[in-house]
């Protein structure tokens, strides 16, 4: 072994010497397959020509269409010599060119003749070539001999013709499908592989007849396949009919189950291999009907090959993750595999262990894993952090042990990716495990003195602000913090000193301490550090001045930012510097959800102000400063909600209008965008008449009519209601388009003097409870849920009737409430019989809301709720449940 | 898992990733770069392995690669990671068991590159697009050999009978199993 390396170290230029390659180059090589045309042919000098063009291709030299034909063209010359050799060669340089049509013709009638040569392996060959060119006009002509083929006595000529077979499918199914007698003549063959290749496609060619496909197996299944690969392949065929059968046998035996285990004696290892990776696969697989193929993956475990012992591990790892215990009989075998020279079948063996072990088992594994850490590559380190995290999870006693090891690996070089998984998973526990934040905070501390990701420090920091102060002895955290703003770069400083400040809010013996670190901070070389200290130590009353209320200094250290990120982008782009300040309670609150509003834009016109162009998030300021710029509805206060537009005509009508409905606290505006469609036509005094007689609450105080609506320009017209103040009134609106028609002549473009009064019908729209409700996320819920209180909290519950299923119930509550969804709770997994749902919004009159929706569907889909919601006020906790008890 | 068990490459490399002979079968890897990254980031992540006894296996980016080497020669064959293991496996054997038959157990990269026509040969008859032709290492070199290459002085009559012979063996041993 030692011997090649040795050689190259001695004479590495000789090395090169000795390729046959050495200074190829392909208009050489090129020039040199002129002798293909020589009248007496080299047999050898040509194929070695072949193999140099061969060898260039292989290098990844590509020919230009005209050298490919060249080289094609002389080769066909080729077909004249005798020499079995060169022809081996011709038929690989020929597939390599991959002809096109017209070139195909020149060599069919010469492979045509190979295919009915007496020399077996011209016959094959032959057959591969021609299948690999050809195109479906010749492969009539040749069908009589491939079917021929198939039943040929040499397995060899047989298996090509099969194998061309399976590729032909693809291309001309209707033409193989006609040879099914022949290839299930084949499938009964001595020959191994021919079995093989007649088994797969036969069953490609019966694919999506399942009663064919179940007659073959069974037939199979009784008889002997000889071959280890056809037995694999039978292996696959009956699962698939095991997975397809056992939706009607629900009870019972299922079948097919004994030949499976019948393979797990077969004496080829990949056959056993297959069919205990198929039990293990079966869908609601028993512990009883696992424990055979379990046994097998064990004893292959220990062999001495480690394709073997990979294969078994990977096979029980994913049995693992189902079920865990049928596993642990392996585990001393998966203990040993540790320590394996090959490190993916480590690395499975331990999440394989960590997914198994008990808790007494844990200490004992977490020594092993820590001398095998080192020499692993960081995307298996993750793999294990992973899995350590949700075993501590699973054994929250075993924190100590658990959180020493990540620790410990948290000090030893690492990339980001890895780094961030391990102090990710140490904040989990931290939330999850109350007596692990001591410990675990203390190693992020630890951690961020000697830290290169920016990143990680600034998460720390945050994070450390909320969790210290709550701690039994804060003050020793300073320390660490404080080394921050001393050593780091500037975001990292700026976070520090938010962090100081967190400290110093809630606690008010460190107050003076803090207060002199923040004063050294206000000499600091970067704004932001320095702007935040200042901020601060006003904030905290440092500089003698009196401090805000301790309310609401917490509120805006800790508060969460309660508009979204996105919103408050947007708001900051438009505003423009001037002696107004920028307040940050006119940026939206509401959630818009973004694909909503892009499915609307496209095929539209622009449908009015604010609208396609400007994008979703910035429409609400838009119609704001629309609104408050006409003087009829300037007296209204602030604009609460503008919905989604809601279209009020068919799409490709003469005139397109959908409407905005804006809710202020005691009125309602709607905004009818139109478009005029006809180019023909100007309309003007355009306005919407509009019928509240099924809104009894609501009564019209003022109308904007709009001047002129010429064609494709939209334009806006305005009705405003009066409702009582802070009640969510509902009520039916129907509406009719008045205006004035004159005629345009296009070409000209100008408008007839006289109009005609005209008037235009458009649907109805409902104001409903969800237009007074603000989407409004909070990020955690239970947290909220909790602050709330249970003072105005109502609890009641409803039945829902047949609903098509529990998904399609959840999201008509969450739409007729028209909360924000919190913590991805609209999803409803498939197939869960209950789910509750955590909804969240603000009510007219700027009510936080939130409610807790537990849903229950039982046998004919019947769902039940119980709606549990908590409000600041009781009653508006009560008109939620007056919006789903009339819903 | 219903489909034919497949190969998606077969690679043969030299001792530092450069290739000697090369098949790809399915349109994975699209470009010549893309072959060639795919290679380089094979060749580093086994060539600190030692697969000169037993094949060795690794899994990444969603492919199993079974792999053995010789000398200065490495064997690869890649396959879907929903594959056989130990199919794949055999297939490897096959080849790397040709292939030392076909250059009379004189493995390297330099025999290797002055016989690339039986290498590709080889190759050939080992999968035909991605489907086995033949897992059998003295088989496949019987097959090889068969074309007769002899003329070009490659084999010898002896090596021939042998193949054959082992061949043979072969067949009746699995005829008695």
């Amino acid at each position: 072994m030692a011997e090649p390396l040795v050689k190259k170290d001695d004479d590495r230029d000789d090395e090169a010497d000795y390729s046959p390659f050495m200074g190829i180059e392909k208009g050489a090589v090129l020039q040199e397959a002129r002798v293909f045309n020589d009248p007496q042919l080299d047999a050898r000098r040509c194929s070695q020509v072949i193999t140099k063009l061969l060898y260039l291709l292989n290098q990844g030299e590509t020919f230009t269409k005209i050298e490919a034909t060249e080289v094609f063209f002389a080769v066909t010359k080729l077909f004249q010599s005798k020499d079995t050799g060169l022809r081996r060669m011709v038929y690989l340089m020929i597939k390599e060119l991959s002809p096109s049509a017209d070139e195909v013709i020149i060599v069919t009638s010469s492979l045509m003749k190979d295919m009915n040569s007496k020399t077996d392996m011209y016959r094959a060959n032959a057959i591969r070539v021609l299948c690999r060119i050809t195109d479906g006009t010749l492969l009539t002509q040749i069908e009589r001999y491939l079917k021929q083929a198939i039943v040929d006595k040499n397995p060899v000529v047989a298996s090509a013709a099969l194998v061309s077979g399976i590729h032909l499918l693809q291309t001309n199914p209707e033409i193989v499908k006609r040879w099914s007698n022949e290839v299930q003549e084949a499938v009964q063959s001595r020959a191994a592989l021919v079995q093989f290749h007649a088994l797969a496609l036969l069953h490609q060619i019966r694919q999506n007849d399942r009663l064919a496909v179940s007659k073959l197996v069974t037939s199979l299944t009784r008889g002997s396949v000889r071959s280890p690969l056809a037995q694999c392949l039978l292996i696959r065929y009956t699962s698939q009919v095991i997975r397809e059968s056992s939706v009607n046998t629900q009870t019972g035996e299922r079948p097919f189950l004994d030949f499976l285990e019948s393979c797990l004696r077969h004496k080829a290892e990949m056959v056993i291999l297959e069919a205990a990776r198929a039990i293990t696969e079966l869908s609601g697989v028993t512990s009883r009907e696992l424990t055979p193929a379990i046994t097998v993956l064990q004893l292959f475990l220990s062999s001495s090959k480690p394709v073997l012992r990979f294969a078994a591990v990977r096979t029980l790892n994913k049995v693992a993750m189902t079920h865990p215990l049928a596993v642990t009989n392996c585990n001393i075998d998966m203990e040993s595999l540790i320590s394996d020279q090959n490190r993916s079948i480590a690395t499975l063996a331990i999440t394989t262990l960590l997914k198994t072990g008990n808790e007494s088992s844990v200490d004992r594994l977490m020594k092993q894993i820590t001398n095998f850490m080192s020499d692993i590559a960081d995307e298996f380190k993750i793999v294990v952090v992973e899995a350590i995290r949700s075993l501590c999870l699973k054994f929250p006693l075993k924190y100590r042990s658990l959180m020493n090891f990540l620790s410990s690996i948290l000090r030893e070089e690492g990339g980001f990716e890895y780094k961030k998984a391990i102090v990710d998973s140490i904040v989990i526990l931290i939330k999850d495990i109350p007596e692990a934040k001591e410990g675990g905070l203390f190693h992020l501390c630890e951690f961020i003195e000697d830290c290169e990701f920016t990143y990680l420090s600034t998460q720390i920091l945050h994070f450390l602000g909320n969790e210290g102060p709550k701690t039994s002895d804060p003050s020793k955290y300073i320390r660490y913090i404080y080394n921050r703003v001393i050593l780091e770069n500037a975001t990292i400083r700026a976070s520090a000193v938010s962090t100081l400040a967190k400290f110093g809010a809630l606690i008010d013996s460190l107050k003076p301490r803090i207060f002199v670190l923040l004063r050294r901070c206000l000499y600091d070389s970067d704004d932001e550090v320095r702007d935040r200290a200042t901020l601060y130590l006003n904030m905290l009353g440092g500089d003698g001045l009196v401090g805000e209320t301790d309310k609401d200094v917490k509120e805006f250290l800790f508060g969460s930012l309660d508009v979204p990120l996105v919103n408050l982008e947007t708001s900051l782009r438009n505003y423009e510097a001037s002696e107004e300040p920028f307040d940050i309670s006119t940026v939206p609150k509401e959630v818009k959800s973004q694909p909503h509003a892009e499915k609307k834009a496209p095929g539209k016109k622009p449908s009015g102000l604010g609208a396609p162009s400007s994008g979703p998030t910035s429409a609400g300021d838009a119609f704001e400063k629309l609104l408050s710029a006409i003087p009829e509805f300037s007296g209204f206060g602030k604009l609460f909600k503008s919905s989604a537009p809601v279209e009020l005509t068919e799409a490709e009508t003469e005139y397109a209008v959908n409407v905005v409905k804006h809710i202020y606290d005691g009125h309602v505006v709607f905004q009818y965008n139109c478009t005029n469609t006809i180019p023909e036509q100007l309309l003007e005094n355009v306005t919407v008449f509009v019928d509240a007689s099924e809104a009894e609450e609501f009564s019209e105080v003022a109308s904007k009519p709009l001047k002129t609506l010429p064609y494709d320009s939209p334009g806006q017209s305005f009705v405003a209601f009066e409702k009582p103040e802070g009640v969510p009134a509902v009520g039916k609106f129907s509406n009719l388009l008045k205006f004035i028609v004159k005629e345009v002549d296009p070409s000209m473009g100008e408008a007839d003097e006289e109009g005609v009064e005209d008037e235009y019908q458009l649907e109805d729209f409902e104001v409903v409870s969800a237009d007074y409700m603000l989407k409004v996320g909070v990020s955690n819920f239970k947290h909220a849920w909790d602050n709330m209180g249970a003072d105005c909290e109502r609890v009641d519950e409803y039945g829902l009737g047949v609903r098509e299923s529990l998904a399609e119930a959840v999201s008509a509550v969450i739409n007729i409430l028209g909360m924000q969804a919190c913590e991805g709770t609209d999803v409803v997994p498939s197939n869960a019989r209950s789910h509750t749902s955590l909804l969240s919004g603000v009510f007219i009159g700027n009510v936080k809301v939130l409610a807790r929706i537990s849903f229950g569907i039982d046998g004919p889909k019947q769902v039940a709720m119980k709606l549990a919601v908590r409000s600041e006020d009781q009653a508006v906790s009560d008109a939620i449940h007056e919006i789903v008890a009339s819903g | 898992m219903e489909s034919c068990p497949t190969v998606k490459s077969i690679l043969l490399l030299d001792s530092e990733g450069k290739r000697v002979a090369v098949k790809y079968y399915t349109d994975d890897w699209s470009t010549h770069s893309a072959k060639l990254a795919f290679e380089k980031s094979v060749f580093t992540k086994t060539q600190k392995t030692n697969a000169r006894n037993e094949a060795e296996i690794v899994m990444f980016d969603g492919y199993i690669v079974v792999y053995k080497f010789i000398q200065d020669l490495h064997f690869f064959l890649i396959g879907g990671d929903d594959e056989n293991e130990l199919i794949l496996a055999a297939v490897l054997q096959g080849f790397f068991d040709a292939v030392g038959l076909l250059l009379r157990n004189n493995v390297d990269k330099k025999s290797a590159l002055e016989n690339l026509d039986l290498i590709l040969l080889c190759l050939d008859e080992i999968v035909d697009r991605g489907i086995i032709l033949e897992t059998e290492g003295s088989v496949i070199a019987g097959k090889v050999a068969t074309s007769g290459l002899d003329s070009a002085g490659s084999l010898t009559e002896q090596t021939i009978s042998q193949a054959l012979a082992t061949a043979r063996e072969h067949l009746a041993r699995s005829l008695l199993k």
